[in-house]
């Protein structure tokens, strides 16, 4: 997920004069279209389907972002990217916001010159290894063949795990996820480690899932979010306040299904002032005040994006672990909206 | 006397019927025996060769013969197939159409098959030029595209139009062959309209600018030669297309014909690589020729710019260009420029070919003999005359591998192009099918369908070639 990052800095040394256009926000409502950052196909999180309709975790949040500034979930353009393009593509303006599960680390935020509004899932390294290694844990590897994609983090963050625990690997460097998980079932490795989600994803997926089980340990923090340019805080700000709206509509009860309802019958003063029928929240950001209201009609509240996308429902099966919110146990936290 | 005859013990009055080689001088036996098993080191080579051979098929083919054809998922595949394990072909039932037309919009299906038709009807004339052979490629290209569009598109009236059109192209190009480069040279400008739709005045006025090249150009080449015929004529077309194209664009709007507008973000697979590959192929050429001239050249800053930009275009990976397309040029430009991605990286193929084609026609350039400059020197002709009608018939002759070679070459890099987040076929479509849950994990059918498809292409690209030089063949060497 987290490949090199050296295009990226090119470009952001490129761009530190200044290029693109500070005022995001006026763009879009100009340009009547959101050009959303994606992925160019990741399972669950993002990718189109047999009709060129995109859907996915990520994809539910642009449309929440195009349906809170334009009034229209359906008024995004998504621009598939590269792990090397992406940050580029963000820089150079070529998209507005980048939704493709890319990790907040500290040289994305101040070097590239990004800002990570939020963090809209918590994932973390782990590992895959078939049953009848007689594996439990991860500090049990030692001597172990492991699958790993050549230039990401997650190169990276192997390397310290089992330095740190002063054990020994054998990398075995794939390109992607399909050819990993082939390299891994033909048995060239012991362990599959890429993010978490990812391993879930892929374990769903094969001919015997119940032979392989997905370590305890997870020996990264890969917190994913959307991502915007540096310097252009009222369009972060926009960013940020559609994805605290999904979560406090989570919090409050607020769904897809029951959103004209509670407009109409709540007396909660937060709830009346997300949907815009107390108090001016809308326009101190440059939208209209039914933002949130079309935000979480768009494509449901954060908890309903999760379990429509990658839930346990769904064939990827994800629980929502530390996603759920804090009120649940998790780390998804709004701020108050007043 | 009667002795001596006696002594004459046989004499055959007539001809023994002809009897067979030896058992093993004739037949398979001895094609076996002088191909296969001439000597201890080919009989154990040709040995272990069949024992590989043997043991892939014994491998694969249970895997093909238990191909799966109707399943939603690769799950049911699995369990359809049970457990011996078959290919899963239908992922490519389920998605061919993104493999050949990516996301282009299925209602409008009819009009990258018809530009692909009429890419054949376009490329008749100069591949067959005024042969019988051209009206029978476009005999069959044009019931080809009247199938598929019956089988794809539902709107009759759509297949009814194009039947006629294809019928009326193939009456055409029977009556009168030569005629047909009209289409030739239309062509670009049809296909742009077909495949992204919009007004139709826009490519139509586009077209105008380069009546205004020719124009311009008969009228002062007369007096001042070819380059400036030409420099000025350029100018000319630019400043119309700068200038004045916007004002008629501008005041026709929408009129009548219009066809609904595509947006390139939609184009993908196939589709793609043919819109990539067929440009670039088609504008590298001429600009590979007049670069390989320009290396020739003793014009100092001619030759110095054609040297330079050669090395460094062929000194630089392709995937270089590429992000170079996708990534810096956007720094260049004003901010919130749209411009094309498709048509950035179109721009850098281009001349990426462009470079390779100017060494292999320089190739063929340095094997004329010197005897030929000369000649055409005697004759009193200009450079241009010369090139047009001594060197360059040779030269591009003798380049003929060459230039296919490269062609082939770049047919197969707009697969490249996924790497800056474009759907080519191999690798952007496939990663995108198997981002669907269905799908993950199919490894090898996406794979096997595309490359049978680049490979017909591809063979098909080098059996012309072969024809070609058979055809243009005048020596006797």
């Amino acid at each position: 997920m987290k490949k090199s990052v050296f295009l990226g800095a090119v470009a952001a040394a490129a761009l530190s004069a200044g290029v693109a256009s500070a005022a995001t926000l006026d763009d879009v409502k100009a340009r009547g279209e959101l050009l959303c950052g994606s992925n160019t196909g990741l399972t669950g999180f993002g990718a189109p389907d047999a009709n060129g309709n995109w859907v996915g975790f990520d994809v539910s949040l642009c449309r929440a972002v195009a349906a809170a500034v334009l009034g229209d979930p359906a008024k995004v353009k998504f621009v598939p990217t590269t792990g090397e393009t992406r940050f580029t593509a963000l820089a150079s303006g070529e998209v507005d916001l980048l939704v493709r599960n890319s990790t907040w680390t500290y040289s994305r935020d101040t070097d590239l010159k990004f800002d990570f509004v939020a963090v809209n899932y918590y994932d973390g390294q782990g590992f895959m290894v078939k049953k009848d290694l007689g594996v439990s844990s991860a500090k049990e590897l030692d001597g172990a063949t492991v699958c790993i994609q050549t230039g990401t983090t997650t190169e990276l963050n192997l390397a310290d795990f089992f330095k740190f625990n002063n054990i020994s690997y054998t990398p075995v460097t794939v390109q992607d996820d399909s050819e990993a998980q082939r390299q891994y079932l033909a048995g060239a490795c012991d362990a599959y480690t890429t993010d978490a989600s990812g391993l879930a994803a892929s374990r769903a997926t094969m001919a015997d899932p119940e032979n392989h089980i997905i370590l305890p340990e997870i020996i990264s923090k890969e917190p994913l979010g959307p991502a915007v340019r540096h310097g252009d805080n009222q369009w972060g700000d926009v960013v940020r306040w559609t994805f605290y709206a999904l979560l406090i509509a989570e919090e409050k009860g607020i769904t897809k299904a029951n959103i004209e309802e509670v407009a109409a019958s709540s007396t909660d003063p937060e709830v009346r002032r997300l949907l815009g029928l107390e108090g001016d929240a809308g326009v101190m950001m440059g939208l209209d005040n039914n933002w949130a209201k079309n935000a979480i009609a768009a494509n449901g509240n954060y908890g309903e994006i999760f379990e429509a996308n990658i839930g346990t429902a769904t064939p990827i099966g994800l629980a929502r672990g530390l996603n759920a919110l804090w009120t649940q146990g998790g780390l998804q936290y709004a701020p108050p909206l007043r | 006397m009667s002795e001596t005859d006696a002594q004459t013990a046989f004499i055959r009055s007539e001809m023994l019927a002809p009897q067979l080689p030896p058992v093993t001088e004739r037949g398979v036996i001895k094609w076996l025996r002088e191909n296969l098993f001439a000597g201890w080191l080919n009989s154990l080579l040709t040995l272990v060769s069949l024992f590989v051979v043997v043991s892939i098929i014994v491998t694969a083919l249970p895997w093909w013969l238990n191909g799966v054809w109707n399943a939603g998922s690769l799950g049911e595949c699995r369990t359809i197939a049970g457990p011996e394990g078959g290919a899963c072909w239908a992922v490519i039932k389920a998605r061919w159409h993104q493999y050949i037309f990516g996301f282009y919009p299925q209602d409008a299906y009819w009009r990258p098959i018809l530009a692909f038709g009429m890419m054949f009807v376009a490329l008749a004339p100069v591949l067959y030029y005024g042969l019988r052979a051209g009206a029978k490629l476009i005999g069959v290209v044009a019931v080809l595209t009247v199938l598929s569009l019956a089988a794809l598109d539902h709107n009759i009236a759509h297949v009814g139009a194009i039947a006629v059109l294809m019928a009326g192209l193939f009456a055409f190009s029977v009556i009168a062959p030569k005629r047909l480069v009209y289409v030739t040279i239309l062509y670009p400008f049809i296909a742009f309209w077909l495949l992204w739709g919009g007004s139709i005045w826009k490519p139509v006025a586009t077209l105008l600018g380069f009546g205004v090249m020719v124009l311009v150009y008969r009228l002062i080449q007369p007096r001042l030669g070819v380059i400036m015929g030409t420099a000025v004529g350029f100018v000319a077309a630019c400043l119309y297309w700068l200038f004045v194209q916007g004002a008629i664009t501008g005041a026709l709007g929408d009129a009548w014909p219009t066809l609904t507008a595509v947006n390139s973000d939609q184009f993908g697979g196939f589709l793609l690589a043919f819109v990539i590959g067929v440009t670039a192929i088609t504008c590298s050429l001429p600009i590979g020729i007049l670069l390989a001239l320009g290396r020739r050249s003793d014009m100092v800053l001619i030759k110095t710019l054609s040297v330079g930009f050669i090395e460094f275009i062929r000194g630089v990976p392709l995937i270089t260009m590429l992000f170079t397309a996708s990534l810096l040029l956007q720094y260049f430009l004003p901010p919130q420029t749209n411009f094309d991605l498709i048509l950035r990286v179109v721009i850098l193929v281009t001349l990426f070919a462009a470079a390779y084609i100017a060494e292999v026609i320089r190739g063929g350039l340095a094997a004329l003999p010197r005897g030929q400059y000369e000649a055409a020197d005697a004759l009193g002709l200009d450079y241009w005359q010369a090139q047009r009608l001594i060197i360059m018939p040779q030269a591009l002759k003798i380049s003929i591998p060459g230039i296919v070679s490269t062609f082939i070459g770049l047919f197969k890099d707009t697969t490249l192009v996924s790497f800056v987040g474009l759907l080519d076929p191999l690798r952007g479509v496939t990663q995108i099918v198997r981002a669907d849950i269905n799908w993950k994990g199919i490894y090898w059918e996406p794979y096997i369908f595309v490359g049978v498809i680049f490979f017909l292409i591809c063979f098909g690209m080098s059996r012309y070639s072969m024809y070609l030089e058979r055809k243009l063949k005048t020596d006797h060497r």
